[in-house]
C-alpha cells in the first residue's frame, strides 16, 4: 500500500471504576449508576470530565432495561455532550468489545483519552424473559441462558470424562475469591463446598450455586496513549494485544464445547503480545464463566490446558488465588453479573492485577493478565492481554 | 485535499442497498440483507473470507427480540470465524468503527452493513422508548410530535415557513425519481397535518430496507474501485438529551462534527443529509453552511426512503456512489440519531481527479 500507518499508538488503562454490584440499586437511576462508575474511573486517573475526548459505551440487549439505545439518554450523565459517543452491542462479550473499540480510538490516534463504560441494571426489567421473546420460525431460547448452555456442558463432561464435582470446585473457589473483592455482588461468608453441591439443580448439571447472579452494576475505564500515561497518578496497565472473533450461532460442525472463534481470538491476542506458552507466561486470567463448568472449558479453548485436560487444572488447585494460574481472582461472573458490564469487569480486573491495585485479591507479582469475554450462543469473543510494562517497540 | 498527515487513506469502494418498501412481510431481516451483501461483495470481487473486519448497525427494538443481529451474522457467513463487531446504532456509526479499525493498520478491508424493518411495529411508538425512561418516555411523545416541536420553533424563529418545507419535500421526491431504490418519489401531495405544522408530506415514508458498504485502505482501495470515495475526515458528536435544554433551531453537534471532519476547509458540491423531516433539512443546511450551489440529497434523502438504522449509512453510500461515477468530486455525508437530531455524524468524501 502507498502509505501505511506510522505504527499504532500504545494504549494503556489509567483509570478504573466500578460500582458495588448488587441485585437491585433502587437508590439510583440508570444515569446515576453509570455516573458513579465513570466518576470513580476519572478519580483513579486523576482526570475530570473535560479531559475526556470521547465516550464508548456498551451494554447487552436494550430489553434488559426496557430502554431503546439508552446512550442517547445517558449522554448528559457521562459528560458526553459535545463529544463523540459510540454504543457497542455484541451480546455477552460486549463489555470486552466496548473496551477494544475504545482502545482502537487511541491506537489509531483519533483521540487522546477515552472513557469507556459498560453497565446493566437488571432490576429495571427481567433479563431471562428479555431473552425469551417468542419469534416466529425461530428456535425459542426458553428459560434464558442456562437452558441454552447446560447441554454443551454435558457434552464437555462426556467428552472429557470429567468427574461431576468439578463445577462445584469452581463455584466454591470463585465465591470465596469474591469475599476478597469489595465490589463483588455475592459475599457468601458461610459458603462451603458441601453447600454448593447441595444447592438445587437448575439446569442439569448446573446447580443454583454454580450460576451467575443477576446484578445491577457498571464498570468504567479511562484509556489513553503514551503521553496520557506520563500524567497518570497510578501505574498504568498496557494493552499488549486485543481481538474479537465471531462465528454463526448454529451450523453443522459447530463445536459448542470449544468454539473455533474462541481459539482464533486467543491465538490473535497471543501473537500480538508475543505469548507462546500462555500457561507459563500469563500470571492471572479473568475469564467469563457464567456457569461454573465454563472454567475448565475455557482453559482448554484458550490454550491453558490440552483438550480434555482443563478440568484437571481446576481440580489440582492451579486456578486458585494462590495457584500458579489464578483464574477469576475477583470472584468472576459467578459472583457478579451485570450482564453488559461483565466483560468489561473481566478486562478491568485484569488491568487491576498488573497495576498491583487488586487489593485483597491481588495475585502476587502479576505482570501479564488476560481479560476474556464471550456471548451469544458461545459465538462472540473479545479478549485482551495487559501488562505492567509497555509493549516493546 | 489530502487526509491528515500520517493518517492512513481509507475509501468507500462499494455500496449496495435494497429497494425500500412499505412492507416486507415475506422476508426475515436476514433474507432482506443477503442480496445486498452479495451485491456489495460482487461489486469488488471480494469474498467474505477476504474481508478484514465486519461491523453492523441494527436495533433489537425494531426486531422485537434480543440479540437480533446474531441472525444477520449467520447470513454473512462468519465461518471460518471473522473479526466482527456491532453497534446498536445507525450503520453510519458501524462505518465509523470500521474506519477507525482500518486507521489502526490492522486490516485493509471492512464490510459494513445495516438493516431495519419498521413495518412489523408502530415506529412512532417504538422510538418513544429512546427517551429518558423516568421522566419523558412514560408520556409516549412520538417522533413526529417531537419533530413538529422543532419545526414550530424554526417557523417561530423565522427560519422557514410551511411553503418552504413543502418545497423541500417536493424537491427531494422529484430528485428521487432518478433513484430506483426510493420508496416515495415523484409528485407527492403535501397532505393533511399529521402533527402541526408538519403535514404527511413533511414526514419520511415508513419502510423496510438494508444497505452495505465496503471500505478499503490505500492501494487496496485503488485496486477494488476505479474511483474510490476517499474519506478525508469523519466525526460525530452528541448533544444533551433533554429537548428543554437545546436550541432546536440549531445543531451545534452537526456543526462541530463537520468542523472536525474538515468539511469547512473547502466547499462541497454534494451533500447527502439524513433529515427524515423537511424541517430538519433547514436546521442542517444552516449548521453545515450549505449554500444553494450545493446539490442536497440528489438521492431524495430520507424523505424518499427511511429504513431506520440503515438510512444514515445510505447517505454515506449515496455520496460515495456519486463520487464513484464521477458525478461529485467532494461530498458531505451526514447521519443522525435520537430525537430532533440529538446525535450527528459527518463524513467528507473526495474523488481523485
Amino acid at each position: 500500500m502507498s502509505r501505511t500507518a506510522t505504527g499504532k499508538e500504545p494504549v494503556a488503562v489509567v483509570g478504573i471504576g466500578q460500582t458495588k454490584h448488587v441485585a437491585a440499586r433502587r437508590d439510583v437511576s440508570i444515569a446515576g449508576l453509570v455516573r458513579e462508575a465513570a466518576r470513580r474511573a476519572l478519580d483513579d486517573a486523576g482526570l475530570d470530565w473535560a479531559d475526556i475526548d470521547a465516550v464508548v459505551i456498551g451494554k447487552a440487549p436494550d430489553f434488559f432495561e426496557g430502554v431503546m439505545m439508552p446512550e442517547l439518554y445517558l449522554a448528559d450523565a457521562l459528560g458526553a455532550v459535545g463529544k463523540p459517543m459510540l454504543r457497542v452491542h455484541t451480546a455477552g462479550s460486549v463489555g470486552g468489545s466496548t473496551a477494544l473499540v475504545a482502545a482502537n480510538l487511541i491506537a489509531a490516534r483519533v483521540h487522546g483519552t477515552v472513557l469507556t463504560l459498560a453497565f446493566e441494571k437488571q432490576s429495571e426489567s427481567n433479563a431471562m424473559w428479555g431473552l425469551s421473546l417468542p419469534v416466529p420460525f425461530q428456535q425459542p431460547l426458553l428459560a434464558g441462558a442456562g437452558g441454552f448452555f447446560a447441554p454443551h456442558i454435558r457434552a464437555y463432561m462426556r467428552r472429557s470424562g470429567a468427574p461431576d464435582t468439578v463445577g462445584s470446585v469452581v463455584a466454591y473457589k470463585d465465591r470465596r475469591n469474591a469475599l476478597k473483592n469489595p465490589y463483588a455482588h455475592l459475599h457468601e461468608h458461610d459458603i462451603t463446598l458441601e453447600k454448593v453441591q447441595a444447592s438445587p439443580m437448575l439446569w442439569d448439571p448446573v446447580r443454583y450455586s454454580e450460576t451467575c447472579p443477576s446484578s445491577d452494576g457498571a464498570c468504567a475505564m479511562v484509556l489513553t496513549g503514551r503521553a496520557g500515561t506520563a500524567r497518570a497518578p497510578h501505574p498504568p496497565a498496557w494493552v499488549h494485544g486485543g481481538a474479537m472473533r465471531s462465528e454463526p450461532t448454529l451450523f453443522a460442525g459447530k463445536d459448542f464445547v470449544s468454539p473455533q472463534a474462541g481459539k482464533d481470538c486467543a491465538a490473535d491476542v497471543y501473537r500480538q503480545a508475543g505469548i507462546t506458552d500462555p500457561r507459563r507466561e500469563i500470571d492471572a486470567v479473568e475469564m467469563y464463566v457464567p456457569f461454573s463448568w465454563y472454567e475448565p472449558m475455557w482453559l482448554e479453548n484458550l490454550g491453558f490446558a490440552a483438550e480434555g485436560e482443563g478440568w484437571k487444572l481446576t481440580e489440582s488447585g492451579a486456578t486458585e488465588l494462590d495457584g500458579d494460574l489464578p483464574v477469576n481472582p475477583s470472584g468472576g461472573v459467578l459472583s457478579t453479573n451485570p450482564i453488559g458490564a461483565s466483560g468489561m469487569i473481566r478486562f478491568a480486573e485484569a488491568a487491576l492485577q498488573v497495576r498491583g491495585q487488586a487489593g485483597e485479591h491481588q495475585v502476587d507479582g502479576a505482570r501479564r493478565a488476560m481479560g476474556h469475554a464471550y456471548g451469544g450462543g458461545a459465538q462472540f469473543f473479545a479478549m485482551w492481554l495487559v501488562g505492567s510494562e509497555p509493549p516493546p517497540g | 485535499m489530502p487526509g491528515l498527515p500520517g493518517r492512513r487513506d481509507v475509501a468507500v469502494v462499494a455500496f449496495a442497498q435494497t429497494d425500500h418498501r412499505r412492507r416486507s412481510d415475506e422476508l426475515s431481516e436476514v433474507e432482506m440483507l443477503m442480496p445486498v451483501l452479495h451485491e456489495v461483495l460482487a461489486g469488488t470481487g471480494l469474498r467474505t473470507g477476504d474481508i478484514g473486519f465486519t461491523c453492523s448497525g441494527s436495533s433489537d427494538y425494531l426486531a422485537g427480540r434480543a440479540f437480533s443481529f446474531t441472525m444477520a451474522l449467520d447470513g454473512v457467513g462468519a465461518w471460518p470465524p471473522i473479526s466482527e463487531s456491532h453497534v446498536e446504532m445507525d450503520g453510519a456509526w458501524a462505518l465509523y468503527e470500521a474506519w477507525v479499525k482500518l486507521l489502526t493498520g490492522e486490516v485493509d478491508t471492512a464490510l459494513v452493513y445495516a438493516y431495519g424493518k419498521t413495518s412489523p411495529g408502530e415506529i412512532r411508538d417504538v422510538t418513544t422508548r429512546q427517551l429518558d425512561p423516568y421522566c419523558v418516555a412514560p408520556l409516549w411523545p412520538d417522533s413526529v410530535s417531537l419533530a413538529a416541536l422543532q419545526a414550530r420553533a424554526l417557523i417561530d424563529a423565522g427560519d422557514t415557513d410551511e411553503p418552504a418545507l413543502a418545497a423541500v419535500a417536493a424537491r427531494s421526491r422529484t430528485a428521487a425519481r432518478a433513484n430506483p431504490h426510493a420508496q416515495l418519489s415523484g409528485p407527492v401531495p403535501a397532505g393533511d397535518y399529521l402533527v402541526r405544522p408538519l403535514r404527511t408530506g413533511d414526514c419520511p415514508p415508513i419502510g423496510d430496507g438494508a444497505a452495505a458498504v465496503i471500505l478499503a485502505a490505500g492501494d487496496t482501495a485503488r485496486r477494488l474501485c476505479a474511483r474510490p470515495a476517499w474519506i478525508r475526515g469523519m466525526d460525530h458528536r452528541i448533544e444533551a438529551h433533554s429537548l428543554g435544554v437545546r436550541d432546536l433551531t440549531d445543531s451545534p453537534s452537526a456543526r462541530l462534527a463537520a468542523e472536525r471532519a474538515g468539511a469547512f476547509q473547502q466547499p462541497v458540491d454534494t451533500a447527502e443529509l439524513h433529515a427524515p423531516f423537511t424541517s430538519q433539512e433547514v436546521v442542517l443546511r444552516k449548521a453545515l453552511r450549505l449554500g444553494d450551489d450545493v446539490d442536497v440529497n440528489p438521492s431524495g434523502g430520507a424523505l424518499a426512503a427511511n429504513p431506520v438504522m440503515a438510512a444514515g449509512l445510505i447517505r454515506i453510500g449515496e455520496a460515495a456512489a456519486r463520487i464513484h461515477r464521477g458525478a461529485s468530486d467532494r461530498a458531505l455525508a451526514h447521519a443522525t440519531s435520537g430525537p430532533c437530531l440529538q446525535q450527528n455524524l459527518v463524513a467528507v468524501l473526495e474523488g481523485e481527479s
